[in-house]
């Protein structure tokens, strides 16, 4: 974590929120004629969990994109680390140490857990094509470093047992855990969540809580995450976006959110006459 | 206790990755490398060098070559043939250009070659996918065909438009040219084999192999968590066209000695190698060994029962081969649609267990 910046603060909860990470400049993305987010400002700072929630379609999942540069928006700029992003493609994203999951799972299926969990190391894996075609030396103790930090994510998240089961074969709930150990192996410094409790019971939806919060507390990574279930949401989160129709209607904490009166017309619904 | 791990504790990663955790196998492994290299080239004559082992060795490379592109990388190919074309005559030219020069060199050379042109060749991959790619690389096979055809440097402007290899011998032992020994051509052969599938081995099971697998399974995933899409793409390109190009200088200078590119290197070349890696299992190593071995012995071995054994006419047999051999391919397609290699680890599996069903 930075030293101190000025502008960091302390939660309830005894946790350092530190200086802004990345920052979103009047963010604007359309398709065509659709415009799927509409001039969009926000902030995310060092070692918050920054939940982004919204009535279906209002953007979510495209602003998750656009930070993980797989959109382009037509205008506005992405601030990372005090410096301005040029445009770049979501490889080179990555391995700047923005690692995600997505709302409908992406894994690899025809991988191990741990070949998948691996993927996520790819960008720190530099050993060229001729030593690898050898292995002994530099790939083999390459490979031996990243998979011992592996093994410490997969211990993280209880998920020894089937660290060689086909992911294929894995149920949903296990599938959205494997999806997070890829991300958290990237080491990020901002970890991008695409709703991860969809459709989990609500004893999966604890656990997946309980590993949030702890990858947030033990390695102090920020998060960003998406979700529906607003009791997990509140609960979780330091601060709030809500988006509408592509428009931020309510920014804060989650108490000054829930009592926004443009917030509760957009999931209530307004009267009309 | 045939086939058990139970007891076989692994105390570090690096033990835990090796490529037969298992210690049957491993011991197995061995054994069978043993024979290969000790006992074989004792016993073979002509007839089995030329009709089965010879052309086993050498698909099973271009099987093992394919099967980075298609079955690690999920880049279908149909420029096999070309690609192998481009092995020999580069093969072909160096011989005659360098005659000094080692033909263990020729031939490593041969495949670097191809894999620059494989390089050039694999540039559409990164805007087109699927059946489109296929008809991509189609166009290489036709062009490469037709190129070795009609431009006269390639085949150093001989009459009758073929290749044919000069006499080249390894410390003194010849390898090339009409008066070679059975022994010899295989285990030049061999020592290719062996290098080859070690070589696709330590690649497919380190970072290389899983930025090809993640290409595979799901491009979009694979790039937003960092894999470059155009270097794996390429780097398979080129690892794969590797090792075609020393299957297609092996086919043409050890094997078969003279080549006329329309028929040695034509699209039938391109859907036989195809068919071995469909049918010894995609991405899987064992698998390219498998599709060889059968696409190769299968025909031979009925060949053998029925004009040997039961005394039919050649010409029946021959049709006949065809259907059955056609029939065998659909049978194991239905049966088991990720090849032999499935099979194989269905088996080990099974056999792990048993004779106890839990």
């Amino acid at each position: 974590m930075n030293d101190m910046s000025p502008d960091s603060y302390v939660t309830p909860d005894g946790r350092t929120i530190g200086g802004v990470v990345m920052e979103m400049k009047n963010i604007t993305l359309r398709f065509g004629g659709v415009v799927a987010i509409k001039d969009i400002s926000f902030d995310i700072r060092e070692g918050e969990i920054r939940a982004i929630i919204g009535p279906n379609g209002a953007g979510k999942s495209s602003m998750l994109n656009v930070i993980s540069g797989f959109y382009v928006p037509q205008e506005g700029e992405v601030w990372f680390r005090g410096s301005r992003r040029p445009q770049m493609k979501p490889f080179e994203v990555a391995a700047q140490g923005i690692a995600r999951t997505f709302q409908n799972i992406a894994l690899f299926d025809g991988m191990s857990v741990l070949d998948n969990i691996m993927t996520g190391r790819l960008t720190m894996m530099k050993t060229g094509l001729f030593a690898q075609s050898f292995w002994f030396g530099r790939a083999e103790k390459e490979e031996s470093y990243h998979r011992e930090q592996v093994e410490k994510i997969i211990d993280f998240l209880e998920i020894q047992n089937i660290r060689k089961t086909p992911v294929g074969r894995l149920p949903y709930g296990l599938k959205k855990r494997v999806e997070l150990a890829r991300a958290l192996a990237a080491e990020p410094k901002l970890l991008l969540l695409d709703e991860p409790m969809a459709g989990m019971n609500v004893e999966e939806k604890e656990d997946m809580s309980r590993f949030i919060l702890d990858v947030n507390d033990e390695f102090g990574t920020t998060i960003a995450l998406i979700e529906h279930d607003m009791g997990v949401v509140m609960d979780l989160s330091d601060r709030v976006v809500v988006m509408d129709y592509g428009k931020k209607i309510g920014d804060g904490t989650p108490d000054e959110v829930r009592n926004n009166q443009d917030v509760i017309d957009a999931y209530l619904g307004v009267s009309h006459d | 206790m045939l086939y058990r791990e139970a007891g076989d504790f692994k105390t570090s990663y690096r033990d835990d990755s090796q490529t037969f955790p298992i210690r049957f196998d491993r011991f197995a492994y061995y054994v069978l490398l043993a024979v290969a290299f000790l006992v074989v080239p004792f016993v073979i004559n002509d007839y089995w060098v030329n009709a089965v082992l010879m052309p086993f060795l050498i698909y099973a490379i271009a099987a093992l070559g394919l099967n980075v592109l298609t079955g690690y990388a999920g880049q279908v190919s149909l420029g096999t043939g070309g690609f192998m074309a481009v092995g020999a005559y580069a093969c072909y030219k160096l011989m005659t250009a360098f005659p000094d020069v080692n033909i263990f060199f020729h031939v490593i050379i041969a495949g670097g070659i191809t894999a620059l042109v494989g390089l050039l060749f694999g540039l559409p991959s990164l805007r087109i996918k699927g059946f489109y790619l296929a008809v991509a690389t189609l166009a290489a096979q036709f062009f490469l065909v037709w190129l070795f055809n009609r431009v006269p440097w390639f085949y150093n402007n001989s009459a009758s438009g073929q290749i044919s290899a000069p006499e080249r011998s390894v410390f003194g032992i010849k390898v090339t040219g009409p008066e070679t020994e059975a022994w010899a051509t295989y285990l030049f052969c061999l020592i290719f084999v062996v290098a080859s599938a070690w070589i696709v081995r330590n690649l497919t099971r380190g970072s290389t192999g899983r930025r090809w697998m993640a290409i595979r399974d799901m491009d979009i995933a694979a790039e937003i968590i960092g894999v470059n899409p155009l270097g794996a793409k390429l780097s398979a390109f080129a690892v794969s066209s590797f090792f075609v190009g020393i299957a297609g200088a092996l086919f043409f200078s050890v094997y078969l000695g003279a080549v006329e590119v329309g028929e040695a290197f034509g699209i039938q070349k391109s859907f036989l190698v195809l068919f071995m890696i469909i049918i010894g299992g995609l991405g899987s190593i064992f698998g390219s060994f498998a599709g060889a071995a059968f696409m190769v012995l299968m025909p031979v071995l009925l060949k053998n029962s029925l004009v040997g054994g039961l005394g039919w006419p050649t010409d029946l047999a021959a049709h006949l081969e065809f259907m059955i051999v056609g029939g065998l391919i659909l049978f194991f397609l239905i049966v088991e649609p990720h090849g032999l290699a499935a099979l194989w680890k269905v088996a080990k599996e099974k056999l792990r267990l048993w004779p106890f069903p839990h």
